[in-house]
């Protein structure tokens, strides 16, 4: 499965497609299951690329895990997330933590 | 210290207004992404894993302490709260909004600092000894003539599109600090027989996947030719180095496949047409430029000796710190300091905004308010007399950054990793903690004695990892992080690439992997006066492998 990502021109950051428009977390991003789907998802990047909405557009692999959209790269759930050696930084500020010690 | 002069404060503003204008042309709409890069990146401007990074260049790694409370400022206004001390002397903050960095970069400007050419295929931040100014053993301060280059390279038409990025650094003593020898450009200043002031020439070092330590093309050049000779490096790498692959377009690879004798016979010859121009320095502009560094009057200040001898009485950790992270000066009466980024277990480079006030309070109080950032990733107050340098210990303990671990095995350089950067495979940050906090005690540290560990996340080797004594490289290998050892580099005067020991180690076996080699070093040095790199070029690597894999041989 792919989800579209990319970051926000204005302040860089990271959000990915979800439901019509660009979350600031993964969780409910928009799957694609085929190529068809795949196609969508680019060009709806591309559009927002050429829109100056976001930069470094990216479709990456992501599973679904308990009910939410995971990225599958380690890159990727860092991005997903935020550093790991700051829990306080990032998506996962104010959750509970995402890294184990 | 360096202070602006009227072109400097006229050519910064100028260009706070330029890219001011061009990223409000970029939120706008009116240029495209592919169009701002090459502006944004020309300005410090990048973009990691989270948002931006803005980088700021601190020329030679000299600063004042409103300079460092105005980081200490951006810090909190506009980022996170903390800022990141790089290898290149620098400072990064990870979390600005393209939108703040107008604002961020006219607040610069306001403390004359800026982000110019702190990355793009241009002349880089040029770097020097931390200590220089201070250092007993210099023959002169390397500042002035960095300071020359800072002015020559800035915006300079012929050298603003060179094939990759060019780094020059310049040491002033024959202890190299300044790591020249890994620099495209190394400049050893020294004097000659006849005592005048002239630089030994390196070109050709470098790090990345092709690590190249710099050869030496001439012994002594006279410092009025600086400019000259360097323009005459610069112009034979920008005609004959690679344009076609990115990898190889390091003058470092030009030097390797040219030859050390034909590029230097080119280089005479390039420099021949120049060397008696309008590039030649005049000596009095070169003397002005050094008054601008001319040192702060250091007043005697005799009764240090004794104050020194009764706060060691009176403190275990006033002691080991003064051991561990003062070095002697130039004036017997004063001692350099540095401040340690590298905490047990915390991300070495750091710094809060409040520690950078704090340390900003104490370089005007204790220190003639000048700083240092070392290519270590420390802070340094060159200049403070030994009889403060009590009150300095307290006021750093005060802040947590009292650490006495100058040097030591837990003074570990580490890049941002894949915790923020782009390029990045596998996190540093995180390996660092870890091996910090396995060799936490002080004692310990000090019976092994100087060893100088440093880690990349990816083969560009921001950590500097192929001249670690230890160097560790994390890579990605099947999706998952994979840490591979590197023994015996070294980025000193006898600098040394290290070797590959053998298979990498995953993140649960790179401290113990660490460890058990800091163990073989115990076991076989000749004797507590013998280093860790000392020992291992005695012995060479097959002790270590024997220590490491010895157990998997047998097995299989």
């Amino acid at each position: 499965m792919k989800i579209l990502t990319a970051n926000r021109l204005t302040d860089g950051i990271a959000v990915w497609y979800a439901d019509g428009g660009w979350a600031e977390t993964v969780d409910h991003a928009d799957l694609a299951h085929d190529k068809a789907a795949e196609d969508r998802l680019e060009a709806i990047g591309a559009k927002a690329y050429a829109a100056n909405e976001v930069v470094d557009v990216n479709l990456i692999d992501a599973d679904v895990v308990n009910g939410v959209v995971e990225p599958v790269r380690l890159r990727e759930k860092i991005r997903a997330a935020g550093p790991t050696i700051r829990n306080d930084l990032g998506k996962q500020a104010g959750k509970q933590s995402t890294w184990a010690a | 210290m360096y202070r602006y002069d009227e072109f400097d404060h006229d050519f910064v503003q100028a260009r706070v207004a330029e890219f001011s204008d061009q990223v409000q042309r970029r939120l706008a709409g009116e240029i495209t992404e592919d169009q701002f890069r090459p502006l944004r990146l020309m300005n410090g401007v990048y973009l990691q894993l989270h948002a931006y990074m803005l980088r700021i260049a601190v020329p030679y790694g000299t600063l004042n302490g409103k300079q460092l409370r105005m980081l200490g400022h951006i810090a909190r206004k506009y980022d996170k709260g903390y800022g990141h001390f790089t290898t290149r002397q620098n400072i990064q903050f990870n979390w600005p909004a393209l939108s703040d960095i107008p604002a961020i970069l006219a607040d610069l400007a306001s403390v004359e600092m800026h982000a110019i050419q702190t990355s793009g295929n241009c002349i880089r931040n040029v770097t020097a000894d931390h200590f220089a100014g201070a250092a007993a053993d210099e023959v002169a301060d390397p500042r002035p003539y960095a300071e020359i280059l800072r002015q020559w390279s800035s915006v300079h038409p012929e050298f603003s599109f060179l094939p990759r990025k060019f780094k020059i650094a310049v040491t002033g003593a024959e202890r190299d600090r300044a790591a020249i020898q890994t620099h495209d450009i190394g400049l050893h200043l020294k004097k000659n027989a006849a005592g005048e002031l002239g630089f030994a020439v390196y070109i050709g070092g470098g790090q990345g996947r092709t690590p190249m330590v710099a050869r030496k093309i001439r012994d002594f050049l006279p410092e009025a030719d600086l400019l000259s000779y360097c323009t005459a490096i610069l112009r034979v790498y920008n005609l004959y180095g690679r344009r076609d692959n990115k990898y190889k377009a390091r003058i470092k690879i030009l030097v390797h496949e040219t030859g050390v004798e034909e590029i230097t016979r080119q280089v005479e010859a390039e420099w021949q047409e120049l060397k008696d121009a309008e590039l030649k320095l005049p000596e009095a502009d070169i003397r002005a430029i050094e008054a601008y560094f001319a040192p702060p009057a250091l007043t005697e200040r005799p009764e240090g000796d004794q104050a020194v001898k009764l706060a060691r009485l009176d403190s275990k950790g006033f002691s080991e710190w003064l051991d561990q992270n003062v070095v002697t000066h130039r004036h017997p009466d004063y001692a350099a300091v540095t401040i340690s980024l590298k905490g047990i277990g915390e991300v070495p480079g750091d710094a809060s905004d409040s520690q950078m006030e704090a340390v900003a309070d104490i370089a005007e109080t204790y220190a003639f308010d000048e700083l240092r950032v070392s290519h270590e990733q420390n802070l340094i107050l060159p200049h403070v007399a030994r009889a403060d340098l009590k009150a300095v210990y307290d006021a750093l303990v005060g802040i947590g950054l009292a650490t006495a671990n100058s040097n030591l095995i837990s003074d570990i350089i580490a890049c941002p990793g894949l915790d923020y950067c782009a390029l990045a495979t596998a996190r540093s940050i995180p390996i660092a903690q870890e091996i910090s906090r396995r060799f936490a005690s002080l004692e310990r540290q000090r019976e092994i004695g100087e060893l100088k560990l440093k880690i990349s996340g990816c083969i560009n080797a921001c950590g500097h990892h192929h001249v670690g004594h230890i160097g560790i490289l994390g890579v990605e290998k099947k999706g998952s992080e994979l840490y591979q050892v590197t023994l015996g580099g070294s980025a000193d005067e006898n600098t040394s690439v290290g070797e590959i020991i053998g298979r990498g180690f995953s993140s649960d076996e790179i401290t113990d992997a660490i460890e058990q080699i800091v163990e073989t070093y115990l076991g076989l040095r000749l004797d507590p006066q013998e280093k860790f790199i000392d020992a291992y070029r005695r012995v060479g690597p097959a002790p270590f492998k024997e220590a490491l894999y010895a157990g998997e041989a047998k097995a299989a």
